[in-house]
């Protein structure tokens, strides 16, 4: 029997529109489920509980009008990562820099799930600035695992993760430049998708690596991953690399039928770090949509072990262009001092954490004069490669399948003082971003003991987003991992 | 994989973030580690590649040039550490 902040959003949205709950008492499960158990999570930086009240308020009476039918999220709480502009909500992006800030505007995609009646509520935790895999880097707190309150949710997004694992809301959006909503999707045991690069408008989010962010939902199943997209997605005149590619409805690719379609399994991917329960699973779960009716064979990729040094050099750098904004100027902290260069270096000295000085000195130093051919360059020719291996792949199958991460969640502490490390935990994630193509996690079983969730990765074409859901819906369907519930008190 | 010696310091100043000896001392070591990582790019050929900024190729997009609603400058000067007379304030530039 599932408890209301259970339900997935077509499961909620049913029973509001049936005025057998109302949005408040919707929106009043997820608060207490909140106060229960957020306190060993942390998922959430800060909540307005008032303002996610009266927007509950206000989805009643729209509910009491009939709006229902035409508003496919009214009254669906949906909780966001810090890293989105939400009006008059703090913004931070987990970091001392933003302290106090406040969005002046919505993002794009606040716009549209506002429009279809979400209430958006929450400033859920993450890396400071999207650079992590762990939520360690958070300037304020690290957020756990549900299933192990011991082990990190990943990251960056790991609040927007933890907070969907542990039913503190319905669904949560996120960024991912890296790998950043796939594996925390992964570690934590729900679903997570990154579109194709300019699929979601990245208005109102603040930016980290300009080329390879994308925003992104984090959902209970499938079908709500789907029904996210068909709102998130789209052309916007305020984001230049948004696409004017047409929006199909993404639910209706939900059919079951995966007949005839053609999967790709690189053999680069299954490489010695990965662990023996995850590869496993992974092919069990291969062998079962190859059941289903998928036609499976073995693709190469051969520029896989190039994308982490890859994405460690173009990240970076644009980073340390995107962040030059923060200097205590316009918004955030400002340290003062006599003269205005003493004032941005001290300011930043002081309002970034440890990963993002990293991060922006390493970026200044590969477009540095003498170093920019070196290594910014060769970076982006590497990254020709890895997208035309990629595209290559495609012409022969319609989709590729991989683990989502080398391991299941690790414990806190365990790689916060090796950055090298850190980085290799997005092995199996990066290279959809340099790419540009879409990719989505989905629980594929777990761990024995612990009892750890474990991920697999379905990576699209550009806008071969149905694809995907197509594959994951009917492989959730068949492997129902994601009725199983951590055991949070 | 070799450890490179990157000059912190300098790279610091460039991009304007003050760091205290024992950070740059760490982060000397770390960058070392993950540029000597990095390195593994010189066993590609990429003699014969075109560089990829971006992944999805657009060009030239424009969009009608019409003034249109922006942020009032009340918004804009909200989240200001310091302001005065509708402007943000900065510390002397000029001697």
């Amino acid at each position: 029997m599932s408890t209301l902040n259970q339900l997935t959003i077509s499961a909620l949205s049913t029973r509001l529109n049936h005025r057998e709950v109302s949005a408040r008492e919707a929106m009043t499960s997820c608060l207490d489920r909140i106060h229960q158990v957020d306190g060993d999570v942390h998922a959430f930086l800060s909540i307005d509980e008032a303002d996610a009240l009266a927007q509950a308020d206000a989805a009643d009476h729209a509910i009491a009008n009939g709006e229902g039918p035409q508003r496919p999220l009214l009254g669906v709480p949906i909780a966001i990562k810090d890293v989105l502009a939400v009006r008059n909500q703090p913004l931070g992006c987990a970091s001392k820099i933003l302290a106090g800030y406040r969005s002046p505007f919505d993002a794009t995609v606040i716009e549209k799930i506002k429009a279809a009646g979400a209430i958006v509520f929450g400033r859920l935790n993450m890396d400071e600035f999207a650079m992590g895999s762990s939520t360690e880097n958070s300037a304020f707190v690290t957020t756990r695992n549900p299933w192990d309150l011991s082990r990190i949710p990943g990251g960056s997004s790991g609040g927007s993760a933890a907070a969907v694992a542990a039913d503190e809301c319905f669904a949560s959006l996120g960024s991912d430049t890296g790998g950043s909503i796939r594996q925390p999707a992964a570690l934590c045991g729900c679903v997570g998708l990154k579109p194709t690069y300019g699929r979601v408008s990245r208005y109102g989010l603040v930016a980290f690596a300009s080329s390879l962010d994308q925003i992104g939902p984090f959902t209970k199943d499938v079908h709500d991953s789907a029904l996210l997209l068909n709102i998130l997605s789209g052309l916007d005149p305020r984001d230049s690399t948004s696409v004017p590619e047409p929006v199909p409805d993404y639910t209706k690719a939900l059919d079951g039928n995966i007949k005839g379609l053609k999967i790709g399994l690189p053999k680069e991917y299954m490489i010695g770090g990965l662990d023996p329960e995850v590869k496993s699973a992974v092919r069990t779960a291969v062998d079962q949509l190859q059941k289903l009716g998928a036609e499976v064979v073995e693709i190469s990729l051969p520029h896989t072990d190039y994308a982490a040094a890859t994405y460690y050099i173009i990240a970076p750098a644009e980073a340390s262009a995107n962040l030059a904004r923060f200097d205590g100027i316009r918004y955030g902290t400002r340290v003062d001092a006599s003269d205005p260069l003493e004032l941005y270096s001290r300011t930043r000295g002081a309002g970034f954490g440890p990963e993002v000085k990293r991060r922006i000195i390493l970026g200044t130093y590969v477009l540095s004069s003498g170093y920019y051919d070196a290594f910014y360059l060769r970076a982006q020719k590497v990254r020709t490669l890895i997208r035309e291996d990629f595209l290559k792949a495609f012409k022969t199958v319609d989709a590729i399948v991989t683990p989502t991460t080398p391991t299941a969640a690790f414990k806190v502490g365990e790689k916060s003082d090796d950055p090298l490390q850190m980085y290799l935990s997005d092995i199996f994630t990066i290279s959809c971003n340099l790419a540009g193509i879409c990719g989505l996690s989905l629980p594929c079983g777990f761990t024995k003991d612990p009892q750890l969730p474990i991920g697999l990765q379905l990576l699209g074409k550009p806008f071969g987003e149905e694809t995907i859901l197509k594959l994951a819906h009917a492989y959730e369907q068949a492997n129902p991992w994601h009725h199983q519930k951590p055991l949070l008190r | 994989m070799a450890a490179v010696e990157i000059d912190v310091k300098y790279v610091a100043h460039l991009a304007r973030v003050t760091l205290t000896s024992e950070e740059s001392q760490r982060l000397g070591a770390q960058l070392g580690n993950i540029l000597g990582f990095i390195e593994k790019l010189n066993e590609v050929d990429v003699s014969q590649v075109e560089p990829t900024a971006h992944a999805v190729p657009l060009v030239n997009v424009t969009r009608p040039d019409e003034i249109r609603p922006s942020l009032p400058q009340g918004d804009a000067l909200r989240n200001a550490p310091a302001k005065a007379n509708g402007l943000f304030m900065v510390p002397k530039i000029v001697e």
